[in-house]
C-alpha cells in the first residue's frame, strides 16, 4: 500500500498539570521525507513524537502513522516504527553485538535471522570492529549509531529521531547526518526534533517550526527563509567614522557597533548590491567588506517566536 | 502465536536481566559473600551467646534465608528502577512486544539470583555442622515454601523499584526488608523477648514463613504452633503481598513509563 503521508495529525492537544503542552498540532509528513520538528526546549518536540510513537496517549485530536489510527491500532503503529530517543536506548551492560540480537529477537526474528541482521547492521553501522564490546565503553558517536542500527532492524516504515545530535561532537553529528540521509535514501521517512536549525537546514525536506505547543511556521528551509523576504547585503567597515557615516546614509536592518558591521535588506540583484555600494561610495563610508546571505532559519526562529502577537501565531506559508 | 511470542519476549528479557547480573561483579560478589559472611558471623559470633534449645546452625538457617531474600529484593528494586530511569524500556514499549515480559525478566533473575544466595546458605550451613532431620517431602515443601516467598518479595521489590525515582531511592527497600527479620524469630525465639515486643515478632508475616522452614527441617518450630498452621498463614501472607505487588507493579508499569 502506498502511502502519500506517513503520519497526518489532527488538532493533537496534550496536557500537563491543566498546562497546554501541545495546543492542536496538524501535520502531515509526506512519505519517504526527512521532517524536521524544530523548536526551542519546552515546545513540546518530544512529547509530539512520544504520542506518534504510542507511549503517550493525547488528550484529544487523531493521527494516522503509516497508516494505522493511532488511538485504535497502537499495535499496528509499533510494527511500521521505530523510536531513537533523546539519550541512546540501548543496553550499557551487553556489548553491540548483544544488543543487536536481543532487539531482533524482540521483533521475532528466528535466532538465525536475528544472527544474520546484527551481522548486517554491525557492517552498515560500521561497528564490526565493536562488536564484543560492552557499549558502556562507545563513544557517543558510536552508540548512536548502534542505536540507529537498532532502531532499522525490523526494516521500519517511519523512523523517530529525538535530537539525534545532542551532546555529539562536530565529526560525529557529520557523520550521523549523513547516516540519516543514507535511510531516507533507501527510502524510510524520518520525523526528527532538533534544536539546531543547522541540522533542520542540513537534513530536512520539510521543517515545522513548533513554539509553545503549536505549529507556527512549516515549509522547506528555503521557503520559511524566503519569509522574511530577500537577502541581506552584510557591510564590514575597516574604521568608525566610515562605519558612522553608513549607517547615517543607509537604513539598516540589523548593525553591530563593535564589528562596525551593517546589515541592508535588498531584492538580491547585482544591480541593487551595485547602486547600494555607490550610495556609500559618494557617502564617504565605502565598505572594507561585503557579504549577501539569505537570512537564516535563526533569524525566522526569531522572528516568528518573539515579535508575534499570539492570535497571530499560527501561520503556514505552505 | 501471541502465547509463543510472550513466552520468547520473556526468555530474551531473561537473558537480558542475567547477563546484566552477572556483569555486575560487585553486586553479584557481595550477595554471594552475603550469606556467607551473616552465616559464620551469626553461629561463630553471636551463636555461642543465644541459647535457643540446641546448635545454633540448626535454629539460624531458616532466618538468614529470609534475611539474604531482603538484600536481594533491595537488588531486585533498583534492577527495575535503572531500567526505569533508563531510555531502553521506552523502546521496548514502542515495540510490538508484551509489556509484562520486561518485569517477567527481572523477575525470573531476582528468583535466580535468590535461589543462588538460598543454595549458599543451605550449602555452608551443611559445611558447619547443620544436620536438618526433614525427609524429602519435608525439603520439597520447604523449597516451595522458599520459591512462592522470593518471588513475592521480588514483585513486591519491582513494585517498589516503579515507584521510586532512581536507582539510590530503590535501595531503601533493602533496609527495610533487612530490617524487619531481626523484629521475627529468625534469630532468637519470641519467648526471650519483652513483652511489647513478643506478639510483634510472633505474628509479623516473616515468622510464620521461617517456623513453616524450621519445623519442616528440624522437626518443630520455636514457637511450639504445628507446622501445618504456620504453613497456611506463610501461604496466605506469600499469596497477599505477591497479589497485592503484581497488580500495583503492573499498573504503575503501565502507568510510570507512558508518563
Amino acid at each position: 500500500m502506498y502511502m502519500l503521508y506517513t503520519v497526518i495529525t489532527h488538532g493533537v492537544r496534550k496536557y500537563f498539570g491543566g498546562k497546554p503542552v501541545l495546543d492542536g498540532v496538524d501535520l502531515t509528513v509526506p512519505t519517504g521525507s526527512i521532517f524536521a520538528l524544530l523548536g526551542p526546549n519546552g515546545a513540546g518536540k518530544t512529547t509530539l513524537v512520544r504520542i506518534l510513537a504510542t507511549l503517550v496517549r493525547p488528550d484529544a485530536g487523531t493521527a494516522t502513522v503509516a497508516g494505522h489510527d493511532l488511538l485504535a491500532d497502537p499495535v499496528g503503529v509499533r510494527r511500521s516504527i521505530s523510536l531513537t530517543g533523546q539519550y541512546a536506548a540501548v543496553d550499557d551492560v551487553l556489548t553491540g553485538e548483544e544488543n543487536l540480537r536481543m532487539m531482533a529477537r524482540l521483533l521475532h526474528l528466528s535466532p538465525r535471522a536475528a544472527r544474520a541482521r546484527t551481522d548486517e547492521l554491525l557492517a552498515e553501522f560500521g561497528l564490526e570492529h565493536a562488536r564484543h564490546r560492552r557499549v558502556k565503553t562507545y563513544s557517543g558517536g558510536m552508540r548512536r549509531r548502534l542505536d540507529l542500527a537498532v532502531s532499522m532492524i525490523g526494516n521500519p516504515k517511519l523512523l523517530f529521531l529525538d535530537e539525534p545530535t545532542t551532546g555529539l561532537d562536530p565529526l560525529s553529528r557529520e557523520q550521523l547526518w549523513g547516516t540519516v540521509r543514507g535511510l531516507a535514501g533507501a527510502g524510510v521517512t524520518v520525523l526528527l526534533t532538533t534544536q539546531y536549525l543547522e541540522e533542520a537546514d542540513q537534513l530536512a525536506d520539510t521543517i515545522a517550526m513548533l513554539h509553545q505547543g503549536r505549529i507556527v511556521a512549516e515549509g522547506t528551509a528555503g521557503q520559511l527563509k524566503s519569509s522574511l523576504g530577500g537577502e541581506v547585503v552584510r557591510l564590514h567597515f575597516a574604521d568608525p567614522a566610515g562605519y558612522r557615516r553608513a549607517l547615517a546614509s543607509v537604513t539598516a536592518i540589523r548593525a553591530d557597533d563593535r564589528l562596525r558591521m551593517v546589515e541592508v535588506g535588498t531584492d538580491g540583484s547585482a544591480a541593487a548590491v551595485h547602486e547600494l555600494l555607490g550610495l556609500l561610495g559618494a557617502a564617504g563610508a565605502a565598505a572594507a567588506r561585503v557579504a549577501v546571505d539569505r537570512p537564516s532559519l535563526d533569524d525566522v526562529f526569531r522572528a516568528l517566536t518573539e515579535d508575534r502577537a499570539p492570535e497571530k501565531e499560527k501561520e503556514s506559508i505552505r | 502465536m501471541t502465547t509463543a511470542y510472550a513466552l520468547s519476549d520473556t526468555r530474551v528479557m531473561i537473558t537480558r536481566c542475567v547477563r546484566r547480573s552477572l556483569r555486575d561483579p560487585e553486586a553479584f560478589f557481595t550477595a554471594l559473600m552475603l550469606p556467607v559472611v551473616l552465616m559464620l558471623l551469626f553461629v561463630y559470633v553471636f551463636g555461642g551467646a543465644l541459647n535457643t534449645g540446641g546448635k545454633y546452625v540448626d535454629y539460624v538457617v531458616p532466618g538468614l534465608i529470609v534475611l539474604c531474600a531482603g538484600f536481594g529484593a533491595g537488588t531486585t528494586a533498583v534492577a527495575v528502577a535503572t531500567d526505569m530511569s533508563s531510555g531502553i524500556v521506552d523502546r521496548f514499549r514502542s515495540m510490538p512486544i508484551h509489556g509484562s515480559s520486561i518485569l517477567g525478566g527481572h523477575i525470573v533473575a531476582s528468583l535466580a539470583r535468590n535461589l543462588l544466595a538460598t543454595g549458599l546458605v543451605i550449602g555452608v550451613g551443611l559445611g558447619i555442622g547443620w544436620r536438618p532431620v526433614a525427609s524429602a517431602a519435608g525439603w520439597f515443601a520447604a523449597a516451595g515454601m522458599i520459591v512462592a516467598f522470593i518471588l513475592a518479595m521480588s514483585w513486591l521489590a519491582a513494585a517498589f523499584g516503579l515507584v521510586v525515582r532512581g536507582a539510590e531511592a530503590a535501595n531503601a527497600v533493602t533496609f527495610v526488608l533487612m530490617f524487619i527479620p531481626y523484629l521475627s524469630t529468625a534469630f532468637v525465639p519470641a519467648r526471650t523477648m519483652p513483652a511489647v515486643l513478643r506478639p510483634v515478632a510472633e505474628n509479623q508475616p516473616f515468622t510464620p514463613l521461617i517456623e513453616t522452614m524450621r519445623g519442616l527441617w528440624m522437626g518443630h518450630t520455636s514457637t511450639g504452633a504445628a507446622v501445618g498452621h504456620e504453613a497456611w498463614i506463610a501461604a496466605a501472607y506469600c499469596a497477599a503481598i505477591a497479589v497485592a505487588s503484581v497488580a500495583s507493579a503492573s499498573w504503575l508499569f503501565r502507568h510510570r513509563t507512558a508518563g
